[in-house]
């Protein structure tokens, strides 16, 4: 077989074997067949691991990033097609699809600048609250309204970042901690923001279309309206991805790590340390704020126990678990964090105990998470074939 | 002769009670090697810092050519054409050694979000001009080196780690350059190596001036004109290395009084 039959063969395997894993894992209720579907998962990453095609597909990618890009997405669309009727699937795909986008925004923020933010959630939760602000008091269309509440969120922070300009490590994380901890008491206090109630958002409204009306396509297909939401909250993903990727590959990501790495020696070099800070700081809370403005519209309801500091460290766990820094990392960590738990109801109660202990076992045994961060190649590679 | 290109007149850096600088008087002329050597604690590397930026002193001034950069941030500092190494490598391991040389070389790099996220073939074109550039400033180092351009620098020996680092300083073409102790951690074969290829990439650079802080006597008598050297922070004496070796001073101060 030639080396190129062999690439695209490892790379259909690695579409379908993604796809059918997502479809099966958001799908399955049935707790054996979880049970089953763990054990498999485990057994084929190995497979994929010792028969080589894991390093098959790394190097196809790299060198063809736009066509696994294309396909990457083609397979969300398949898995968002073949479950279009199954409500709760589609809802916890939305909200993989969100959360990865906030935690790419905070890979911006803490793998790459090294500002760790355990604020992730409220910066979410700005989001939405700017959300339901804009949505039931101004005439603003909800299309817009989306990259308006990441602003706001992105300004808030930058009021934020002057504390933490002025600590570093431990400190800078404290700051960030007591921000989150405000954040939601703020929201408990304030009649205006609903108190402890929270408030009510309208569905996304587009061109006079409600996201919330089912999506038919002739007489067969009907399908959830969580499947618009799907559909919105992937692209944003993918926007995200897109632009984070870009920085990363380019003197900005350069500067980033910098910073991160040693202030002294890049000070030295003439980086303005501030200058690259407040940028991945207010780029990543964007991000995590335009993710929060479709949540709250997806959800239609919003309330501060949504933007706990628990949220945050699941967050930051994510981002960690993914591989620090590494934005293809991020996805399977989302998704294994996200619906794990949501998949484990066998075991009740213990079932965050057990997803506890899997957190700490992936960074003992893996401590640069599952995928770690491979060294920046500004372009891909011209193909030597 | 001409104005010096460094001159730092009574730089006093002071921490706490302890003084690391007493009223420093020191002039580097254009192209010039100018040594300085001291024992450990007398201030040479404090000096750096105080020039760079690092440290503010609590009195005198440094200028750079006719610029005051008495107090400057260290970004001033680096734009007024100054680059210096460190004693203890700060080199960004994880990073490529591309990436630690375009760390130098930052001030002319194209920073603007536009130019960088969506102006991706103008992007292409000054990246790939870097690289020649890099490409060629290490093999004036080391050829194998220059073809390791992509190799994390973590996975690089010392002496090679060195060379990084000394060509992340003269990537962004400084008037001045600092070399804090080149020499740590190294064989004296690797040392007299790397000196070599030193003096080889400065003829290419005839109006760079360099001040070399090192204890390893032999290459401050082959690489320098001038010597100057510290004792608790103060100047004891200065002049070409025979004499300054000669000096009854600097023998005190290195080997303690009898």
């Amino acid at each position: 077989m030639g080396e190129r039959a062999k690439t695209g063969l490892s790379i259909a395997a690695a579409v379908i074997a993604g796809g059918a894993f997502a479809i099966l894992f958001l799908e399955l209720e049935a707790q054996w067949a979880v049970a089953v579907l763990a054990a498999a998962t485990v057994a084929g990453l190995a497979a994929f691991r010792f028969s080589g095609a894991n390093a098959r597909i790394d190097r196809a990618a790299a060198r063809h990033p736009r066509a696994a890009f294309a396909l990457a997405l083609a397979t969300v669309a398949v898995v968002a097609a073949v479950l279009h009727e199954a409500h709760f699937a589609l809802l916890m795909l939305a909200t993989v699809a969100l959360y990865t986008t906030t935690c790419f925004g905070l890979t911006l923020q803490f793998g790459h600048a090294g500002i760790v933010n355990f604020a992730g959630a409220a910066f979410f939760g700005i989001g939405c609250y700017a959300t339901a602000i804009l949505t039931t008091h101004t005439a603003i269309p909800h299309l817009l309204v989306i990259p308006l509440a990441g602003l706001v969120a992105a300004l808030i922070g930058s009021i934020l970042i002057l504390p933490i300009l002025r600590t570093r490590g431990h400190y800078a994380a404290l700051i960030t901690i007591a921000f989150g901890i405000l954040f939601k008491t703020f929201l408990e206090v304030n009649d205006a923001l609903g108190g402890p109630q929270g408030l009510k958002v309208p569905a996304l409204d587009l061109f006079g279309w409600s996201f919330n009306d089912p999506i038919r396509i002739g007489e067969e297909f009907e399908g959830s309206f969580y499947l618009n939401y799907v559909i919105l909250s992937v692209a944003l993903a993918a926007l995200a991805w897109v632009i984070v990727n870009r920085v990363e590959k380019s003197w900005l990501g350069l500067s980033f790590d910098a910073v991160r790495l040693d202030e002294t020696a890049a000070s030295v070099f003439g980086i303005d340390i501030a200058r690259w800070k407040i940028l991945a700081f207010s780029l990543g809370n964007l991000l995590a704020g335009m993710a929060g403005a479709v949540y709250a519209m997806m959800t239609g309801f919003i309330a501060p126990t949504s933007f706990t500091f628990g949220d945050s460290l699941i967050l930051v766990s994510i981002v960690i678990l993914g591989g620090l820094g590494n934005l293809l990392g991020v996805i399977p960590a989302a998704l294994l964090l996200l619906v794990l738990p949501e998949k484990l109801q066998m075991i009740q109660e213990y079932r965050f105990l057990l997803y506890a202990v899997l957190v700490i076992a992936i960074l003992l045994f893996r401590p640069h998470g599952l995928l770690p961060r491979r060294l920046r190649a500004y372009f891909p590679a011209k193909d030597a074939a | 002769m001409s104005a010096p290109v460094l001159q730092a007149r009574g730089l006093t850096v002071r921490f706490g009670g302890l003084t690391a600088l007493n009223a420093l008087d020191l002039a580097l002329e254009e192209g010039e090697i100018l040594g300085l050597i001291g024992p450990n604690g007398s201030g040479k590397t404090t000096f750096f810092n105080a020039v760079t930026g690092l440290y503010k002193p609590a009195a005198g001034t440094v200028e750079v050519g006719e610029r005051n950069v008495t107090g400057a941030s260290p970004q001033q500092v680096c734009a007024a054409g100054i680059a210096r190494t460190f004693q203890r490598s700060r080199l960004c391991l994880p990073l490529s050694v591309f990436d630690n040389l375009m760390v130098g070389n930052h001030r002319r790099l194209r920073l603007g979000l536009w130019a960088n996220l969506v102006q991706r073939s103008v992007l292409r074109h000054e990246y790939d001009e870097n690289v020649t550039v890099a490409h060629g400033l290490l093999a004036t180092f080391s050829a194998p080196l220059a073809q390791r351009l992509f190799d994390p620098v973590s996975a690089l020996p010392m002496i090679d780690r060195r060379r990084v680092e000394i060509c992340r300083a003269l990537i962004g073409r400084p008037r001045i350059l600092l070399l804090d102790e080149p020499s740590a951690g190294m064989t004296h074969d690797e040392t007299r190596e790397l000196m070599d290829d030193l003096l080889a990439a400065r003829s290419q650079l005839p109006s760079l001036s360099i001040i070399l802080i090192e204890h390893e006597m032999g290459l401050i008598e082959r690489a320098t004109q001038r010597c100057a050297v510290l004792n608790y922070g103060e100047k004891i004496c200065e002049g070409p290395y025979r004499d300054v070796a000669a000096n009854e001073q600097v023998r005190k101060a290195y080997l303690g009084e009898d």
